[in-house]
């Protein structure tokens, strides 16, 4: 079957494709152009390449169980998406979440979002030729991602937001490592700054190339920095504060033209205001008690004593379980049994604990919202990051739905490419940081 | 704007258009007649509004229901900081109206819910599948289309 560029396009002129495994484009993506040159006439995206039928899935998987697709999503902020999955969860049965957890939240979503801009804007000058740039940015992502491991266990696939609170409470050293990352991120966007904002080649790639209008990106559903880049000051967080971030001094960096430069200069300052509120986190969190741990027990140990009498002193766990002992629930996880997993020691040493947990993963109980449907959305790394979810009251949602913020970005790429060269393709899909994962579900 | 204002404003001026208004959760929605659908979201997206962004769109599939699918709006007023879901029920094979003359998202949106659900709209320049390929059978996200289901190999794409 022809496309319809195919259809349409003069007989004079050049098809040519760009992808679906072109070096540039993130993941895989089809981007066909009709050439008078180098000029580009026309052009048509095709996308779906890396659609894996997250929807589809997640209809036949628990509530539980489904979380870990999240992380698929946006592959570079996985945080944020396991934020945005699990609020909604909670937002439909009405869960409240401890404080702690919040700030956890709050904190890993920021350092998320700074790796995902970081990422983006490596890969935006890598592929306009600062290489340098790119490998400032992956090393200050490095340690970023060093915290995120120390935390979650995972570098990208993390599932580390569970419903009700987080999986594990943040690592003995995490003030000293997230201290270490933003002072090191700051030191790379400075950087970074002197590299690229007044640098001819890049200006002449990014500056007045592809511009969106404010009107134009409203009509796409643009939301995030690429239409704050156009000078709209609607983001998320501010304009429906969930967790703490009411309670956080933060701004909202806007962009004057809408062209490639200011989104990439959006993203950057972004970063200096997520920077700014994970310093804030932590501030917040000096301030909340910390649990005192103290040894206990070998698991095998307790499960033998426990079968004549419940054993009195604390069980300690494997390492893969540090951060979700016992002690420190009440500061992480919502106390509601029916929606959170009962801690390890409970689950060892007594049948009501082994009970909540048979009930808690047993096939039609688990977690069970109400009949409803329910949208929520929270700030991913690309714009509003939104779930729709229809609940029929059984153990699995009966539809789920992502409104993926870079599928509106990356819908009018056909439109912002039209009369310019195919050289300016690729830093207009850079600064779009279209994500295959999210796009194509 | 007040909080119920929306709804019930919306509810005076189209008595017929709009079936039922429900605010479960904070989430405002307002079931609206297929019919009227076009003369809805243009009202809305005009002053006081102007619900100017087309967040999101999806559809939803109840096999059984008389009205087979229905298809869900989120709707986002910048200037009200306000959400409003629209909702419509449509029977199979019949189609909906595009709203791709007020937002240019609604192209990609609706040939998504084309190609995962069937839905057929009216008014759509190319209305072709998204996600899935030419050739594919069947709309995967409709719940009688088996989660393992395979598909036929389609023939190599020759060169003309």
């Amino acid at each position: 079957m022809t496309t319809r560029l195919e259809k349409m396009a003069r007989p004079e002129s050049l098809l040519i494709n760009m992808g679906p495994s072109h070096p540039a484009m993130h993941g895989t993506i089809r981007v066909m152009l009709e050439l008078d040159g180098e000029r580009i006439l026309n052009s048509e995206v095709e996308v779906g390449y890396l659609h894996r039928g997250f929807e589809k899935t997640c209809e036949h998987r628990t509530y539980f169980n489904l979380l870990p697709y999240t992380d698929r999503l946006n592959y570079v902020s996985p945080l944020i998406n396991n934020v945005g999955y699990v609020m909604t969860i909670e937002k439909l049965i009405g869960l409240a979440v401890p404080e702690r957890a919040q700030i956890i939240r709050v904190l890993m979503s920021e350092l998320s979002r700074i790796s995902d801009h970081l990422t983006c804007l490596a890969a935006m000058a890598m592929e306009s030729g600062a290489f340098t740039v790119f490998l400032y940015k992956m090393k200050a992502r490095e340690y970023i991602w060093d915290v995120i491991e120390a935390t979650t266990g995972a570098r990208m696939t993390t599932s580390y937001i569970r419903i009700g609170g987080v999986r594990a409470d943040l690592h003995p050293d995490y003030q000293a490592a997230v201290g270490k990352a933003i002072v090191e991120t700051r030191k790379v966007l400075k950087d970074v700054h002197g590299l690229l904002d007044k640098n001819k080649i890049f200006l002449n790639r990014t500056r007045d190339i592809a511009v969106m209008t404010p009107e134009n990106a409203i009509s796409y559903g643009w939301t995030g920095p690429c239409l704050r880049s156009t000078g709209i000051a609607y983001d998320v967080r501010k304009a429906h504060p969930y967790l703490i971030y009411d309670r956080l001094s933060f701004e909202i960096p806007i962009g004057e033209r809408g062209d490639n430069y200011d989104r990439y200069m959006v993203r950057m300052k972004e970063m200096d205001q997520s920077l700014r509120i994970v310093e804030q986190c932590l501030e917040l969190l000096k301030r909340l008690p910390s649990p005192v741990l103290a040894g206990g027990l070998e698991p095998a140990e307790a499960v033998r004593r426990s079968r004549s009498q419940r054993p009195e002193e604390p069980v300690r766990l494997s390492p893969n379980l540090e951060g979700s002992e016992k002690a420190v629930y009440p500061g992480i996880l919502a106390a509601d049994p029916r929606y959170v997993v009962p801690p390890k020691e409970d689950a060892y040493t007594s049948i009501e604990g082994l009970i909540s947990h048979f009930k808690f993963f047993m096939k039609g109980h688990g977690i069970r919202p109400p009949k409803g449907e329910v949208y929520f959305s929270v700030e991913g790394g690309n714009g509003e990051l939104g779930f729709y979810i229809v609940s029929d009251g059984t153990d699995r949602p009966y539809r789920l739905h992502l409104r993926a913020p870079c599928f509106h970005v990356v819908a009018a790429l056909e439109e912002l490419i039209r009369g310019h060269m195919i050289a300016d393709v690729i830093p207009t899909f850079g600064s779009m940081n279209m994500i295959g994962g999210e796009l194509d579900r | 704007m007040e909080e119920k204002k929306i709804l019930e404003t919306l509810k005076e001026k189209f008595p017929n258009g709009v079936l039922e208004t429900t605010a479960l959760l904070g989430d405002e929605t307002a079931l609206v007649r297929r019919d009227d659908l076009l003369e809805i979201v243009d009202y809305l997206r005009k002053k006081p509004f102007a619900f100017n962004l087309l967040l999101d769109m999806t559809c939803v599939d109840f096999p059984g229901r008389h009205d087979r699918f229905e298809v869900v709006y989120h709707v986002f007023s910048l200037a009200l900081n306000r959400r409003l879901r629209l909702k419509l029920c449509v029977p199979e094979d019949e189609p909906v109206d595009s709203l791709i003359r007020f937002w240019k998202n609604a192209d990609w949106l609706e040939r998504e819910a084309f190609d995962m659900f069937g839905v057929p709209f009216r008014g759509h320049p190319n209305l072709t599948r998204l996600f899935m390929y030419d050739g594919f059978e069947g709309h995967p996200l409709r719940k009688d289309y088996p989660l393992r289901k395979r598909q036929p190999r389609i023939a190599l794409r020759s060169p003309e």
